[in-house]
């Protein structure tokens, strides 16, 4: 194996202020309430900035301006919105760099992954939808304009609460942002707390766009600030892309409200190599689904289901494979897997591991020394997991694959359904039949075939069962942002 | 000559494609419009909730296998099979409802025609709600819908005939099983809709039919944890509120109760359907 010199990428190009406010109505104001932290990296646990932790007074405050600037949003032609959202989309790409030094930094995502996926699909997907904006009257949701008459355009829901997740900051925000706007309604969004400082150089983005004051709010906070935003009166529309508990808390406190929502929620794929499979491919394709930005993913390969004539062939090749990422600086360009999003992620997944061994199942990790600073977890495979395991049915969201095998068909799909879960699936085979097949008995939102972690704006992403409702992406994720009444 | 006395149907459960009474032994009365009395219906129980349940999500994998042409021809069946029993649906929504001989006559009518207009979407609904996506890289990408599975659906207290087969045949169409809730007041024409169900092809367990008290069974429903969407149609709004409180426990999709009356004769949209529908996309490498 060849050594790698370092190759950091400079972080010189980031300006992080010392404290920052909240975005309410085009401006930076102070919170009303006491609360502020500071957000680290998690890579080196260094301090970056002390943030706002938005209270409910803040919260509304963000609401009442989007509510007000829902009224002119709104009416304004769809042409115009679109204009708007190309402009923010192209200042990405401006900013491209700048971003994802910011992200890796706050995330602890590795370099390669934040500038060669997040930042290309942030982009992507504010151009997708820009594109809906003056074209909603043929999506589908509502009767085309008559006589060139805009009135019949499906109309917009009004204020959005969105909250999302830390495993993609910038990217879960232009999942929701951009089709919010582009279907006319306004925004008040909550980044995770523990990676604020994209969605806050989005606000200046924003201002840099000259978006209205009001359509974009970004109060920062921690779980009690998102409760609040969802429980505003103000607010129409709910997304949420998260946990599968506080999932099921918000579909159970908007109960009785008129409040559209859609779930984002946790998954536990099954990533299914069948015999006939390419190996090596596959073997790509497995360190894809589950080490891909460290596993914090909801959508990750976390359940390997091989068949059985090969299982002992591909995991070698797997463990090979393995022993060649490199694991260590984010902003290392040459680096594989980067830091643990946070010390209370990085118990979760310890304990989880501990679970597994004590269990009866096998744990190994190639050799892999971890920095001494930061919140670190190796590249971690368990052999002989049983169903009942709990590493084979509690979502990990960390660098751990979990291995079972199966014998025919029938016993993968029948395993791969084996849990609440919905989101995504994966299968390797050379067999187009047998791929359709598969595909087609998969209780999941996503399948990858001899593909994984592929995400596109035109393309629709969302779950089946516990999982969650709704999609994002395409035709499909105007209808979380359209009043789409029943006839 | 004395008259002839006529012989009456004992009205009982539909589950599974068999017609059992309510495991508890528990009936209620049902009374016509009027207020005389027309028949002792079965008032299902928790057991029985369930029972229809299993027997639901035992038929799924089929009936969401057949091939949507299958479930068109079957669908266009029940339609067959209730225009041929169209007198007595006539005689059972004139004593449910109140309404004139004249005006149930247009609301069978209506209910024959909506099952034909659905029988028609079977193989259409995926042409309007799929897509091929261009994504931008070599990838084949293709989104479909595929249904959500087991629906418990909460029929509307009105429209006893017509609104029932509004809210089932959007459900089972496209390849949905359910568990029906019927009419607490006016269930006679549900389990009648059960027989022309029996005899239509339509495989047991597809739609199971459940009589008694909603306030009871619909709890129960949107509380079990193998159920995947419910359909509040048919709710009051304290019902409506508790039952999605419930329905949160495992995520299932939630169709809430109309904001304003349904006007059961308008020609529905696609809503209904989609509202139990996923969207699956499937991905796969372009190459050689």
């Amino acid at each position: 194996m060849f050594e790698y010199a370092p190759a950091p990428e400079s972080r010189d190009i980031v300006d992080i202020r010392p404290s920052y406010g909240l975005f309410i109505n085009g401006e930076w104001v102070e919170s009303q309430g006491d609360e502020r932290h500071k957000t680290i990296n998690p890579a080196t646990e260094e301090a970056l900035a002390e943030i706002s932790w938005a209270s409910e007074a803040d919260v509304d405050r963000a609401v009442q301006a989007a509510r007000k600037a829902f009224t002119t949003w709104s009416a304004l032609p769809g042409a115009e919105r679109a204009k708007y959202i190309f402009r923010i989309a192209r200042i990405i790409q401006e900013r491209a760099r700048e971003l994802a030094v910011l992200e890796s930094l706050d995330n602890g995502k590795p370099i390669r992954e934040s500038r060669d996926v997040d930042l290309p699909l942030v982009a992507a997907h504010f151009f997708y939808y820009a594109g809906w904006a003056d074209k909603l009257a043929y999506a589908g949701f509502g009767p085309r304009p008559a006589n060139g008459q805009s009135g019949a355009d499906p109309r917009p829901l009004g204020v959005a609460g969105q909250v999302i997740p830390w495993n993609f900051p910038l990217l879960m925000l232009a999942w929701k942002i951009a089709p919010a706007l582009a279907c006319g309604n306004t925004v008040v969004l909550k980044p995770a707390e523990t990676t604020p400082l994209t969605a806050l150089a989005f606000a200046e983005i924003c201002r840099q766009a000259d978006l209205p004051p009001g359509v974009v709010n970004i109060v920062t906070g921690a779980g009690a600030t998102g409760a609040a935003l969802v429980a505003h009166p103000g607010v129409d529309k709910v997304a949420f892309t998260g946990s599968t508990e506080v999932g099921r808390q918000i579909a159970r406190n908007l109960a009785g409200t008129r409040k559209k929502l859609t779930l984002e929620l946790g998954g536990k794929a099954a990533n299914i190599v069948f015999e006939d499979a390419a190996l090596d491919q596959a073997v790509e394709g497995i360190v894809n689904g589950i080490f891909f930005n460290q596993g914090h993913v909801c959508c990750a390969g976390s359940r390997l289901l091989v068949q059985e004539s090969i299982a002992g062939e591909l995991l070698d090749a797997l463990k090979r494979r393995l022993a060649t990422l490199r694991l260590g600086d984010p902003l290392d360009k040459n680096t594989d897997i980067g830091a643990i999003n946070s010390a209370a992620q990085l118990a979760k997944i310890r304990e989880l591991s501990a679970a597994g061994e004590s269990e009866g199942a096998e744990r190994w990790s190639p050799s892999c020394p971890l920095p001494d600073r930061g919140f670190w977890f190796p590249p971690t495979v368990f052999t002989g997991v049983a169903q009942s395991h709990r590493i084979a049915r509690e979502e990990i969201f960390g660098p751990v694959l979990s291995v079972l095998t199966f014998r025919t068909p029938a016993e993968a799909v029948e395993k791969a359904n084996n849990t609440p879960y919905g989101l995504s699936a994966g299968v390797w085979t050379e067999k187009g039949s047998l791929m359709l097949w598969t595909a087609s008995r998969l209780r999941a939102g996503v399948v990858w075939s001899n593909t994984f972690n592929r995400f596109d704006p035109a393309s629709p992403f969302g779950g089946y069962k516990e999982s969650g409702y709704g999609r994002e992406g395409g035709r499909h994720g105007l209808a979380a942002y359209l009043d789409w009444k029943l006839a | 000559m004395s008259e002839r006395l006529a012989v009456r149907k004992t009205y009982k459960l539909f589950v599974g494609g068999a017609f059992p009474r309510s495991e508890s032994g528990r009936s209620y009365v049902v009374t016509s419009a009027k207020g005389d009395f027309l028949a002792n219906a079965a008032r299902a129980s928790r057991k029985d909730a369930r029972d229809a349940v299993a027997a639901a999500r035992k038929a799924f994998p089929g009936w969401s296998g057949a091939t949507a042409y299958n479930r068109g021809q079957i669908l266009y069946r029940v339609a067959e099979m209730l225009e041929g029993r169209r007198a007595q649906f006539v005689a059972e929504v004139v004593q449910a409802d109140g309404v004139a001989a004249k005006k149930a006559g247009e609301l069978v009518d209506a209910a024959v025609d909506r099952l034909v207009w659905y029988a028609g979407w079977s193989d259409k609904i995926g042409a309007v709600l799929g897509s091929a996506n261009p994504v931008a890289g070599p990838y084949f990408n293709l989104s479909s819908p595929e249904p959500t599975g087991v629906v418990a659906v909460l029929a509307p207290p009105a429209a006893p005939l017509l609104g029932l087969v509004s809210v089932i045949a959007p459900v089972i169409v496209t390849g949905n099983t359910c568990v029906v809730v019927a009419s607490e007041r006016a269930p006679l024409p549900a389990i009648t809709l059960a027989e022309v169900l029996a005899t239509s092809d339509l495989p047991g367990g597809v739609v199971n039919v459940l009589t008694g008290f909603q306030a009871e069974i619909a709890p129960w429903l949107a509380g079990h944890m193998d159920v995947n969407a419910i359909d509040l149609t048919g709710a009051g709004p304290e019902l409506a509120v508790t039952c999605e409180e419930l329905a949160a426990e495992n995520l299932k999709r939630v169709l809430r109760p109309p904001t304003a009356p349904i006007d059961w004769m308008a020609e529905p949209g696609i809503e209904r359907m989609a509202a139990f529908l996923e969207t699956k996309t499937v991905w796969h490498p372009i190459g050689t």
